[in-house]
């Protein structure tokens, strides 16, 4: 009974957050235009999706922004994690207080702060107001999720190295990053799924220059979001999927050593 | 360079230009003059904090708040058992599902958010299906409701409530519930003297994650509210972009961080207390 009671709770709340999705899938192949009558299967979203410009840029903007924000969030924040672990310095405690703030501050307390910053540094809004504020709020996911596998390793291993000659550097290359190789894909994995997620900080620091695709869907809104949507949002799963599919496979590789 | 000054010194001026520079021009930016040619101009007031006193904003931080409350509340009610189930499967069927938990989060949460106007409309999912069964005759007003915003705010941060929950009912250690058993507590007695305490940091970790944010999603309520100015971040977000009074935009959202300090003091004062009473956290074990 309480197995029963147990996986019935688990299974209703996967239902609860995979319905919305099934229902932008199916109606990815629905004919018809409205999402509430099945009219027979169709691609022909697909090919409207590949002929409509606006929606197909904003989609590799928005594919964009997260790789480049995720790789640079992982670059700065694995840094960043070998710092607050290794070096004592001033601003330690202030530099973990900050990221303390960036990881609990609701996004739209972050929203306004990016773009106040952007004015006043008079950062143009669009591309590189994105890209940055995007790398920050998923810096403190990577800084600790490489934080705490630096925590579980051998002090004792650098300080060979060390005694064997390598400096910072090969410590660094050779002892270090191979480590926490998995604390850093993971890292990445994280940064590129909040990027991909975020609407609040972007609608706040976009420009007229640069559009994402939470910021075309919002604008689509008003007026009625056309069926492509469900087709992008069908292709973003499938590829996220694969992305997942291939990170999980160089862990494999990684593992018999 | 020096891989260590490299390290030490991209970490503090990225984090000073980009974080504590950027929150110390809205605590500025608060206390300037509105000025819609500059957005934000001197001579210093406070103008823009007596403005939050207007029974206006007044009323509409109360629904706000309300409304995460009652988001929160679902959340837990909700997260609380599922997280425990989930803890208490096999280590690979956890990490299968936690995942599988994560992958919605790939198609963006707006158009997820729109996907829920698709269920709950007149003509949607289950208006359909509860007059395809003969409950209701006419369609039953789902969106543009107050139910609707706590349905969408619930969807979009429920992971966010089972994640902490889940990794604090990791740390309970099985044994301390058969020690209360042998001692002769029955199944309420090892709950609230037992789980319900040690889980505490992560209901409360939670909450946190979930109340702040759920109270500055705009688009939310935007799309499942109707018109209604229903969040506290529809005014912040209409103050900055569309009123542009930047001062009195920026005073609401600090309004949020205090919020937020009060609640980690209470975070901070939980986690202490537990700490004290047994020497159960992870320093000790």
């Amino acid at each position: 009974m309480t197995r029963l009671l147990k996986w019935g709770l688990v299974g209703g709340v996967f239902l609860y957050l995979y319905l919305p999705i099934a229902i932008l899938v199916v109606n990815s192949f629905n004919s018809s235009k409205y999402g509430h009558v099945w009219k027979g299967f169709s691609l022909k979203w697909y090919t409207k999706l590949w002929a409509n410009e606006a929606l197909m840029q904003a989609f590799s903007n928005s594919l964009l922004i997260a790789t480049l924000a995720a790789s640079a969030a992982t670059l700065i924040g694995t840094l960043m994690a070998i710092a607050l672990y290794r070096y004592a310095f001033r601003g330690k405690g202030l530099a973990g207080g900050l990221l303390f703030v960036v990881m609990m501050s609701p996004d739209i307390v972050l929203a306004i702060t990016f773009l106040v910053i952007f004015i006043a540094l008079g950062i143009e809004l669009g591309f590189w107001s994105l890209l940055i504020s995007h790398i920050t709020f998923c810096l403190p996911f990577v800084v600790v999720t490489v934080y705490a596998q630096l925590k579980g390793f051998d002090r004792y291993l650098l300080e060979a190295a060390q005694d064997l000659g390598a400096g910072e550097w090969q410590g660094f290359r050779h002892i270090i990053l191979p480590l926490v190789r998995p604390a850093v894909i993971s890292g990445w994995l994280l940064s590129f799924t909040l990027s991909l997620d975020d609407v609040i900080i972007s609608t706040f620091v976009t420009g007229p220059g640069f559009e994402i695709l939470p910021i075309r869907v919002y604008s689509m809104v008003k007026v009625g979001v056309s069926p492509e949507v469900n087709v992008l949002a069908t292709l973003l799963l499938g590829l996220s999927l694969a992305l997942v599919g291939i990170a999980a496979l160089i862990r494999r590789t990684d593992r018999p050593r | 360079m020096n891989f260590r000054r490299l390290a030490i010194q991209l970490t503090l001026t990225w984090l000073t230009l980009f974080v504590l520079l950027p929150h110390a021009l809205v605590l500025l930016t608060s206390v300037l003059t509105p000025d819609p040619g500059q957005l934000a101009s001197y001579p210093m007031t406070l103008q823009a904090y007596g403005r939050l006193w207007d029974p206006i904003y007044a009323q509409a931080f109360w629904q706000s708040l309300w409304l995460s409350a009652c988001t929160t509340l679902v959340c837990l009610l909700v997260g609380y058992p599922f997280a425990w189930s989930l803890a208490r499967t096999p280590r690979v069927t956890r990490a299968l599902l936690l995942f599988l938990m994560m992958v919605p989060f790939w198609t963006n949460s707006l158009i997820r958010t729109y996907a829920i106007k698709l269920i709950l409309g007149n003509k949607g999912l289950i208006n359909t299906l509860l007059q395809g069964l003969g409950l209701t005759d006419a369609p039953i007003d789902l969106l543009y409701t107050p139910f609707a915003v706590v349905f969408g705010l619930v969807y979009i941060l429920l992971p966010f409530m089972v994640l902490p929950l889940v990794s604090a009912f990791e740390k309970l250690d099985p044994r301390l519930l058969e020690a209360a058993r042998d001692l002769g507590a029955g199944p309420w007695a090892r709950f609230t003297l037992v789980v319900l305490p040690l889980t505490l940091p992560g209901v409360i970790a939670g909450s946190l994650i979930v109340f702040l944010p759920a109270m500055g999603m705009f688009y939310v309520a935007d799309l499942l509210g109707g018109a209604k100015n229903l969040l506290l971040g529809n005014i912040i977000k209409n103050q900055f972009l569309v009123v542009r009074d930047w001062p009195f935009g920026s005073a609401l959202s600090l309004t949020l961080v205090l919020l937020m300090g009060l609640l980690l003091w209470l975070y901070a004062r939980a986690n202490r207390h537990i700490n004290r009473r047994g020497g159960l956290d992870d320093s000790a074990a």
